[in-house]
Parts: structure tokens; C-alpha cells; sequence
């Protein structure tokens, strides 16, 4: 099992290596669409059918949709999404801020007290999800259900707000 | 009611599709080359040439080669040569014929303008459209064989047109043979005044002085 | 009465024939090659269903439009999908030179993958699914929602303004009929208790007084989830009236306008395969799946009546295409948005009321069905009215 897990890490990684490194924004873009189905992958590997179902709807066909969109809409030309070269300067401010979110990432797995081998793990179908996500994370659902409405709602007004209601011409 | 309009679509499609099985209605298409439609007859494509008899068309054509058709062409897709000699018509009168007749039929526009203008009902229009060739200058000329056809085909594509022609014809041919036995009697009768003035003797070639043969 | 049919050998056939192909396997290479043997049979049966569907789909629009359609390449034209195949193949694959080449090339290979994806999902006879998910329906609509981005990369790719244009509009339109198709496919979920296909198809069993299934298909609310469940799939599978990308008065064809040869014939591939899939799932979700409709018809193999299940739909998708005119992409978003998402809502609250009111027997029942009844027609009735108020018959006035 090891080995797929390496792979699928490996996989995603090297996606979003590639999608940080590229210079075409929209390749990038697409690097990135990989990862995260490698995360769907990796959630898979761990047995999580209906997490991993879920990540591939909603980040591959919603929130990938979303960064295009914006990426396209407001680039104003093709250059614009071909990115220069980074200068050393930068790079090495990267450098530093990738190593520090790194090193506090290692500390936090490091403090957490983990099993020391394998451990048997519930298998909870999709029943007992819903039954959970009802039941006692049923608070959690709701707000979450109330942010999509108002984000829904919001884009909506935003979108018709600027047009002004024209009469049906005469025919 | 919401909708309705499509179900009605929907059993529009429905009836045609059930329909074009049974209904020939329904059905409208001529699987061609099987099966040909019914041309109307006043329909035309190329000219040919009107002869008098299947047996002998060349010898028999109507055409004398008077060029006026060539003349009154207006993309000028005629050629004609006039033969150095005479050769009896099917009237048995001496007629010089065309030695050749081309039509560019690449070039013809189909406008009938050379049937109009032939005083002898020598070309008419055809109606053959299947001429495809594989050349596209000598594969489309049409020379005098190909274009000679008996008067027999003619009654049989354009069957009013051509009782038409041979009524005239036959008509022209009577009231000039009644001139020649008025002229003929006038001549046997005694002389009660010197020199007539001189009849017109038959109008060049327009009245054939025989009927035609009957056709088959 | 005969033999219980899951016992009949035509029944088992398929089970019969891959065990013989690999029962000598020793466990794991035995898994193995039975998916193989799956991955083969699905590709070679939808490949041929894809070649004759195009066959039947000309001959039908044909004799609707009082026409043969094609009969001059072998016997009643059975030959022209294999003469399609072999013109698509040997034209020239043009890849304009400002174009991206790895996304060109890789979007319709990333379409089709996809396409195929979804058909691991659906169960075709009593034991015949691929692959047995809990959360069989939600794999379903993650991989067609994949298609998206192949979309997308092919009208990027193409180095082309209008191409850009076009796919933009294709996403929109597969975008906007993701939610009514979800959402038409939550009642099925609630009713079922599950969201694996087999256990959907499971709780469609049986007969009501020996007579009528307990298909979904024949309850007021199911009715409706499945009308609108058709016309979602119309739409997501870019089929008429919703064919505005591939039109050809629009913008030449669309996201396809730079893909020639086999390229194309790709894409025409992944939109069938794309309708197949959807036709199936509907079958699972609210026709029974391959369930027969009378006890006295259950002789029949149960892939056989998935078959014509099948078939049944993809014919009314034929006839959908060959009767209705192509809506505009504002017509299109509109309806989805406007008229189709609340319904779909409304059904929603109205396969509630059904699950809690199943107890109701005798002459409740009949409320129950009215009540139902209503709940679903009024609104859309009402809905309807309102979002086409104004239109009407045209009265032509000359100057």
C-alpha cells in the first residue's frame, strides 16, 4: 500500500510544483486541476469514497471552473498570462516563506500524538455520513447551507445590478 | 396549456416518421437512378437535330446548314461547315446539309433561341440531361451524330409541340402544292394575256412540297 | 411458475462466459482480468451502439423529414458508420500553428476518458455493474463533470477568439443543467436510502398488485424528477435543442472549429458515449434499471430489458431532435435557471411529502396522489405562465 501512496503523493507534488514553476498561467492552471485530483486520489487510497467523489465534482467542476473564468475574464490580453521571470530577490523571499509555513507544518504533525502502526478504521459508508452530518454536525451543514445562499444570492445581484430592465421592444 | 406545443410538435414528427412507411405522401424521395421522376414536357436542356427517318438520320436531317441558327446564338455555341455538295432531303429535293454541326454544350445556355429562329423546324429542344463526360472540352461537344434524332423521338418528348410542327409543316406543304397545280393549270390554259407577271415561284424551302412520312 | 429467473442460463450467460474466460486465475490476476474483460466489453458494445446509434439517428430524422436518410452503403446503409469511420480516419489532422499543441491534443482524449469514466457505475443486468460503489451516482456526476474542463481546453487551445467565445458559452450551458440534474436525482437518493446504483435499482423491485412496478418513473414526483432529469441530459450532452456549441450557424462550430479528422469524430464520440450514460443512469434511477415490468415478463434477461430501456431513450432523444428548434444561449440559461432549478425544488419538497406520507393507505391514498399531483403541477404550471407571459402566438403585421 505504501507504494500507491507514493505515488499519488509523488503525482500530486510534482502537479503543483509544476503548476507553481510554469509561466503559462493557464497550463498552470491546469497542473493545478491535476493536484487536486490527486488529493481525490489519495482520499481513495485512505477509503473515503464519498470525500473523494465530492472533491472531484466540486474542485474539478466548479472551482476550476471559477479560477478559468477569472483568469480569462480579467487578463486583458494573451501576454498577460505568460508571467516574467522571477527575480532572485523574490525568489528568495519565497524560499524563506515556503521553509517557515514548512517547518511549522513538521512541528504540528510532530507534536500530534499519532498511532505508531496501522489502526483499524471505520468504514463509514455513505449511511452513516449522512446520518452523522444530520445528526450531530447538523449545525455545521446549516451554516454552511446559509454562506452558499448568501454567496448565491450575492452573485446574483451583482450580476443584475448593472443591467437596468429593458421593456420588450413593439413588435 | 404549458407544453402543448411541444406534444403537437412531437406527433407532427411522430405521423411522418409512422407515415413514410406506408404513405407515399409521406415518403417524397425518387431513389435515383433507379427510379426517374416524370419531366414535364415543356421541359428542355440541350438542342439536336430533327431527321425525318430512324433508318437514315443523317440523310434525312431537316437541316440545310442556313447558318441561322449559328448567327442568332447568343454565346455563340454552334458551328456549322455547309457540304460542297447537295444531297437529296426526304422530300427527294437537292439540299446541301451540314458537313458538320457542333454544339459546346459547356458552353450552351439553353435560351431555345435557335429553335425560334429555324425556319425549316430543323433543331429542336432535347431533353436529355445525364451528359457527363470525362473530358471537359472534347466530352461535351456534341457533333452532328450525336446529335441527329428522329422526328419519332421528337413526337415522343414533346408530343403537342411536335403535332404542332408537322401540322404546320404538313399545311405549308399543301398550300404549296395547291400554288404548283394552280401554277400548272394556268399554264396548260389557253393564253388569254401575254407574260404573266412572273409568279412567285415557292417561297425558298419553308413549305416542303411533300407531307412528311407518317411516323411511327 | 417456471424457474426463479436469476437461475436461467440465458440470464447468467455473461457471468458464465467470463468465468469460463477466467476462472483458471489464480485471486488477484483473476480481479484483474475480470476488469479487463469489463473495460472490453463495455468499449466494444458502446462502441458499436455509438456507430449504429449515428446510423439510426440519420435513418429516423430522415423518415421524419419524409426522407430515406442514407441506404446507398450496404443494405438499408448499414455500412455508413464503418464509411464515416474510415473518412474521419484518413483526413488530415490540421493543428493551427499558433495553437497550443499539448492542449489540442489533449482535450479530446481528456472529453472521451471522461465520457467512458461514467459507465463504470451503471448496473446493465442482475449482477452485471462494473463496479459496485456505495456512492455510485456521485462517482456518476464527478466524472461527467470532468468533461468541463476538456471543454474548456479545447476552445483555449484552438488560438482562436471565436473558438474561446464558443466554449465559453458551451460551459455555461453544461454549468447551469449540473444543478437541475443533481438536484432532479436527490429525490431518487432520498426515496432509495442509498446512493449506490445497485441499491437504487434494488428498491424499485417488485410489483404492485402483481401489476404495476414500484418503478420511480410512476409516482407524481418521480414523473417529474425524470422530465427533468431527460432534459438536463439533453442539455449536458449538447444534444437538440441544446446543440448551440456544435451549430453550425454558430460560430462556425464552436469549441470544435480548429479539429479536423479524427479528432472530431472524437468528440462526436464523447457526446454519444456522454448520451449513453445519461439514458442509463435514468434507466437505474427511474425506470427500474433492468428490472422487467410484468412478473409474466421475467423470462426476458434482465440486460436484455436494460437494453431496451436504453434504446427506448436514446429513440426519444432521436425524436426530441428531429421535432424541436435550437434555443438561444440566453433561452438556454434561462430555462435552467428560471424555470428548471425551482422545479426541480419544488419536486424536491414534494418526494418529501411522498416519503411521509407512505403509511397513508386505502382512500388516503388517493389524497396522497392529489396532493402530490399538485404540489408538482401547480408550480410548474404557474411558473410556466409567468416566465412565457408575453409570448404568444404571433400576430404578423405587413407594412
Amino acid at each position: 500500500m505504501n507504494a500507491v501512496l507514493t505515488l499519488i503523493a509523488l503525482a500530486t507534488i510534482a502537479a503543483a510544483a509544476a503548476a507553481m514553476a510554469g509561466r503559462n498561467l493557464l497550463r498552470c492552471v491546469l497542473l493545478l486541476a491535476v493536484s487536486w485530483a490527486g488529493v481525490a486520489g489519495f482520499f481513495l487510497w485512505a477509503g473515503a469514497e464519498f470525500v473523494a467523489f465530492a472533491q472531484l465534482l466540486i474542485y474539478l467542476g466548479a472551482i476550476s471552473m471559477a479560477v478559468l473564468f477569472a483568469v480569462l475574464l480579467t487578463g486583458r490580453s494573451r501576454e498577460d498570462l505568460v508571467a516574467d521571470r522571477v527575480p532572485p530577490r523574490r525568489a528568495l523571499y519565497a524560499v524563506l516563506a515556503a521553509a517557515a509555513v514548512g517547518a511549522v507544518l513538521l512541528a504540528a504533525v510532530a507534536a500530534t500524538p499519532l498511532a505508531a502502526g496501522p489502526t483499524s478504521v471505520p468504514a463509514v459508508g455513505v449511511r452513516e455520513l449522512g446520518l452523522l452530518l444530520m445528526g450531530p454536525h447538523c449545525a455545521a451543514l446549516l451554516i454552511v447551507g446559509v454562506l452558499l445562499t448568501v454567496a448565491l444570492i450575492g452573485a446574483v445581484v451583482l450580476a443584475a445590478g448593472e443591467r437596468t430592465e429593458k421593456p420588450d421592444p413593439e413588435p | 396549456m404549458l407544453g402543448t406545443g411541444l406534444l403537437q410538435g412531437l406527433r407532427v414528427t411522430a405521423r411522418n416518421l409512422l407515415g413514410s412507411f406506408h404513405d407515399p405522401k409521406r415518403f417524397v424521395t425518387t431513389q435515383y437512378p433507379e427510379e426517374r421522376t416524370k419531366l414535364p414536357e415543356a421541359y428542355r436542356n440541350f438542342p439536336f437535330l430533327v431527321s425525318e427517318s430512324a433508318e437514315d438520320p443523317m440523310g434525312t436531317l431537316r437541316c440545310v446548314a442556313c447558318q441561322i441558327c449559328e448567327k442568332e446564338c447568343p454565346p455563340q455555341c454552334i458551328y456549322i461547315e455547309k457540304s460542297r455538295d447537295k444531297k437529296p432531303d426526304a422530300n427527294g429535293k437537292m439540299q446541301i446539309y451540314p458537313a458538320v454541326f457542333d454544339i459546346d454544350t459547356s458552353v450552351c445556355m439553353s435560351c431555345q433561341i435557335c429553335v425560334e429562329v429555324c425556319p425549316f423546324d430543323a433543331i429542336e429542344m432535347d431533353q436529355v440531361f445525364e451528359l457527363a463526360a470525362t473530358n471537359r472540352f472534347e466530352g461535351l461537344l456534341l457533333d452532328r451524330h450525336a446529335l441527329a434524332k428522329p422526328n419519332s423521338y421528337f413526337h415522343g418528348i414533346h408530343p403537342t409541340e411536335a403535332a404542332a410542327v408537322d401540322a404546320r409543316l404538313a399545311a405549308a406543304r399543301r398550300a404549296s402544292e395547291e400554288k404548283a397545280r394552280a401554277a400548272a393549270a394556268a399554264k396548260a390554259a389557253p393564253k388569254p394575256a401575254p407574260a404573266d407577271p412572273a409568279k412567285a415561284p415557292a417561297a425558298p424551302g419553308a413549305e416542303a412540297p411533300r407531307p412528311s412520312p407518317p411516323g411511327p | 411458475m417456471s424457474a426463479p429467473p436469476a437461475d436461467s442460463v440465458l440470464e447468467r450467460a455473461p457471468v458464465l462466459l467470463r468465468d469460463w474466460l477466467t476462472g483458471f486465475l489464480p485471486g488477484r490476476a483473476r480481479w484483474a482480468a475480470n476488469s479487463l474483460l469489463d473495460i472490453v466489453a463495455i468499449l466494444a458494445v458502446f462502441g458499436l451502439l455509438f456507430a449504429f446509434l449515428t446510423l439510426a439517428e440519420r435513418k429516423i430524422l430522415g423518415r421524419a423529414q419524409n426522407r430515406p436518410g442514407p441506404n446507398r452503403t450496404g443494405w438499408f446503409g448499414l455500412l455508413q458508420p464503418f464509411a464515416d469511420g474510415i473518412k474521419m480516419l484518413t483526413k488530415e489532422d490540421i493543428v493551427p500553428r499558433a495553437a497550443d499543441p499539448v492542449l489540442h491534443f489533449l482535450a479530446p482524449v481528456a472529453l472521451l476518458a471522461f465520457a467512458i469514466l461514467t459507465f463504470a457505475v451503471i448496473p446493465y443486468g442482475r449482477d452485471l455493474v462494473p463496479v459496485d460503489l456505495d456512492a455510485a451516482v456521485l462517482y456518476f456526476f464527478a466524472a461527467s463533470s470532468g468533461a468541463e474542463l476538456a471543454v474548456f481546453m479545447a476552445g483555449w487551445a484552438s488560438h482562436n477568439k471565436y473558438s474561446l467565445l464558443a466554449s465559453m458559452r458551451a460551459l455555461a450551458q453544461l454549468i447551469s443543467y449540473e444543478l437541475p440534474l443533481i438536484l432532479s436525482f436527490v429525490p431518487v437518493a432520498m426515496a432509495a436510502g442509498t446512493l449506490s446504483a445497485s441499491g437504487i435499482v434494488a428498491a424499485q423491485s417488485g410489483w404492485k398488485w402483481n401489476l404495476v412496478p414500484h418503478w420511480l418513473v410512476f409516482t407524481p414526483w418521480g414523473a417529474a424528477g425524470f422530465a427533468i432529469f431527460m432534459v438536463s441530459a439533453l442539455a449536458e450532452s449538447n444534444r437538440s435543442p441544446f446543440d448551440l456549441p456544435e451549430a453550425e450557424s454558430e460560430l462556425i462550430a464552436g469549441h470544435l472549429t480548429e479539429y479536423s479528422g479524427f479528432k472530431y469524430a472524437l468528440f462526436f464520440m464523447a457526446e454519444y458515449f456522454a448520451m449513453c450514460a445519461l439514458s442509463g443512469m435514468a434507466v437505474t434511477l427511474f425506470l427500474g434499471g433492468w428490472q422487467a415490468p410484468l412478473p409474466a415478463l421475467e423470462f426476458i434477461p434482465s440486460y436484455a430489458w436494460f437494453a431496451a430501456k436504453l434504446l427506448a431513450l436514446l429513440l426519444g432523444f432521436i425524436w426530441v431532435r428531429a421535432t424541436l428548434p435550437r434555443l438561444r444561449v440566453d433561452q438556454l440559461t434561462r430555462l435552467a435557471w428560471k424555470f428548471l432549478v425551482p422545479v426541480a425544488l419544488v419536486n424536491l419538497g414534494t418526494a418529501a411529502f411522498w416519503s411521509l406520507s407512505f403509511q397513508w393507505a386505502g382512500p388516503l391514498q388517493l389524497v396522497r396522489w392529489g396532493i402530490a399531483l399538485a404540489m408538482v403541477a401547480v408550480p410548474t404550471l404557474l411558473l410556466g405562465r409567468g416566465l412565457s407571459g408575453g409570448l404568444g402566438p404571433r400576430t404578423y403585421r405587413y407594412a
